[in-house]
């Protein structure tokens, strides 16, 4: 099984930060935020980016953290949705319209988007607006035909944590697209989608063995049952993408922080095959 | 290289050719009882007549008759603080107010580092093997690190092969000395009244250069050759025979690890004192009047709780998976990551652990419990 390319532009801005201005900032829930960014020049021009990398954020006086990209590659702009949880993540948070912070990247390697055109992607994600995959949800809606099915698995716990409501009946509308939500803990008579968790849908579908492609990205548990469903039904391992996390500190590939098993995530994820990180999954405290 | 050799007496020309090509030198001194490497202005600083007494938990200095300089295995700390520095800042950053536009702008700078040429006078084998994975992590990958870079390249390397391993120490059985093969700029064989001395390099080939050299005398390689053989049959401590590469990953399950974990306080002097360990970690400092802030990476250890530190999550929460990470890194993830064991054999891990855990019984138990 031939190893599909994942993309992965190398960092144009490396050591120092450039700066940045918040262009827009949404909250989308009580703890979820979108920023909307935009690179001085002459950075700006240079920044290449594919569907699945990261950036540094830099807040001023407090500190940098990891950020997945979810614009697209050609938007103007770069947005970042960003869950507060911690001090610099709290601080980004307050950020206004026309404020300044840092930003260092594009880090990593994106998921194998070239590579799957034209075949079948199944995206399956759990817990709450998993940027990596509404990156390369958003980059295949907007370039359908150069794809072929798309079918998307969204599980959160209750049903009040599904953002972007809208979205998903707007993308399940589009020929092509099949869109399947699921709630593991909530069954009010208002809930329009499945009860239960999100990868017991995974078997309703048939899949093209050589044709599908799998991304991923949420709590390993969860990727970890989603993987055994896809490969009930067939799926190649080498066919089958997830996005790790790691504490993460220079992106650099020099700090350690963020090493799985002998892997720097920075640098070789944290888009990964299943192929690749099989004996590494599952493993507490690894 | 062509061996020359350097009376004892003709030493301090040595350091005088260094100062004068613009070197800071750095040489092997007694302080606080342990052996350190700190900036040496005269031959009257090294530590002549010491040896050092070291096993697992334990490092005592002893001082004895001999004259000579070198005559102690490693110090307590490698040449690793040279190049990769304890802390560094990465950059800083300025809120510049804008009265005109609305608002502030902010501004960030790199910070060059401060680097002088600095000549380390007494290297071993083991710290040079230890310093060439640190330049393939820092220098050979993706990204080079020019904080790591700017320093390195000012560095000259004076080696001294080892004549007294400790009983800590196994570089032997790793294949990083006790002499030094690869690596330096001078390499040196101390001898009761002179050194023999090659150069490694061009750098160091202009230094010797400088230098009132003697042919060698009839037994002088004869007895560096007998020297520098005691020194390897002095090591008895050895790695085990077998794929330790292979069997700390298939042992990651083991209950080894729960009962070195009983042992182990997770204190990080391993990683502190270990010449290849790279990792560091992140942090601001900003200034009181808020103005400016700097961006410094200090040394972490994988033995730190905030070390796997993810979004309200400590991903290797126990002892046991820290010290199971620390030791598979070592011993077998740098292969793949580096093609080589992050192991040079040196010893410091286990003299400087408070509770005497000896790194080489730790693999010996964990590969003899796979082969039970």
């Amino acid at each position: 099984m031939p190893e599909l390319m994942c993309e992965s532009p190398l960092a144009s801005i490396v050591d120092v930060p450039e700066t940045a201005t918040v262009v827009s900032c949404v909250q989308e829930t009580p703890d979820i935020f979108t920023l909307e960014l935009k690179l001085s020049s002459p950075a700006d021009e240079k920044f290449v980016y594919a569907p699945g990398q990261f950036n540094m954020l830099s807040l001023y006086g407090v500190g940098e953290v990891p950020i997945s990209i979810v614009s697209d590659p050609e938007d103007e702009l770069i947005a970042h949705t960003i869950r507060s949880v911690g001090r610099v993540t709290n601080g980004l948070k307050q950020l206004k319209v026309g404020d300044q912070l840092g930003l260092r990247g594009p880090f990593g390697r994106g998921w194998p988007i070239n590579a799957s055109m034209n075949k079948d992607v199944v995206i399956v994600t759990g817990g709450l607006g998993c940027a990596p995959v509404v990156s390369v949800i958003h980059y295949i809606i907007r370039r359908k035909s150069d794809f072929g099915r798309l079918i998307i698995f969204q599980g959160v716990k209750h049903a009040a944590d599904l953002i972007w409501k809208t979205q998903y009946e707007t993308w399940a509308a589009i020929p092509g697209v099949d869109v399947r939500v699921a709630a593991s803990e909530s069954s009010n008579a208002s809930w329009p989608w499945y009860s239960g968790h999100v990868t017991n849908m995974i078997s309703d579908f048939d899949y093209d063995q050589e044709n599908s492609v799998a991304m991923m990205c949420g709590p390993e548990p969860m990727m970890l049952a989603a993987i055994h469903a896809l490969k009930d039904k067939n799926l190649y391992d080498e066919n089958i993408f997830l996005s790790m996390e790691r504490n993460m500190q220079c992106a650099l590939g020099h700090c350690g922080h963020c090493q799985l098993g002998s892997k720097f995530i920075c640098q070789l994820g944290p888009v990964f095959s299943y192929s690749e990180i099989r004996d590494l999954l599952g493993k507490r405290g690894l | 290289m062509i061996r020359k050799r350097l009376k004892k007496s003709d030493f301090p020309r040595l350091i005088t050719a260094l100062q004068e090509n613009g070197y800071e030198v750095i040489g092997p001194q007694v302080d606080s009882g342990a052996i350190v490497y700190k900036p040496l202005s005269d031959v009257s600083q090294l530590p002549e007549g010491y040896s050092d007494d070291q096993k697992a938990g334990h490092y005592r200095l002893k001082k004895n008759k001999s004259n000579r300089w070198f005559a102690w295995a490693n110090a307590a700390q490698s040449i690793k603080p040279f190049a990769f520095v304890p802390t560094e800042v990465l950059w800083s950053s300025s809120k510049i107010s804008t009265p005109e536009a609305s608002g502030e702008t902010i501004q960030f700078q790199k910070k060059e580092p401060d680097v002088v040429p600095q000549a380390i006078l007494g290297v071993r084998s083991c710290d040079l093997a230890a310093l060439a994975i640190q330049d393939a992590h820092f220098l050979q990958q993706s990204y080079i690190d020019s904080y790591y870079q700017a320093r390195r390249e000012k560095l000259l390397l004076i080696a001294v092969n080892c004549t007294h391993p400790s009983k800590s120490c196994f570089c032997h059985s790793t294949g990083d000395g006790p002499s030094a093969t690869t690596g330096f700029d001078i390499l040196l064989d101390e001898l009761d009244s002179a050194f023999v001395i090659q150069a490694g390099s061009g750098k160091g080939d202009s230094i010797v250069s400088l230098l009132p050299l003697e042919e060698l005398e009839q037994d002088d390689l004869l007895q560096v050759d007998r020297q520098n053989k005691v020194a390897e049959e002095t090591q008895t401590k050895k790695l085990p025979n077998a794929d330790v590469r292979l069997l700390l990953k298939e042992n990651s399950d083991s209950e080894f690890w729960d009962d070195i974990a009983k042992r182990c306080l997770a204190c990080g002097n391993c990683t502190s004192v270990c010449p290849s360990c790279f990792c560091y970690s992140e942090h601001e400092q900003p200034e009181l009047d808020g103005n400016k802030s700097t961006h410094i990476r200090e040394w972490d250890s994988c033995f730190n709780q905030s070390h796997s530190y993810i979004h309200g999550i400590v991903v290797r929460s126990e002892t046991k998976h820290r010290y199971r990470q620390w030791l598979t890194h070592k011993f077998s993830g740098w292969f793949d990551q580096f093609g080589k064991s992050g192991c040079v054999g040196c010893g410091r891990c286990t003299t400087w652990c408070p509770v005497g855990i000896d790194v080489v019984d730790a693999v010996k138990n964990i590969c003899e419990m796979e082969n039970a």
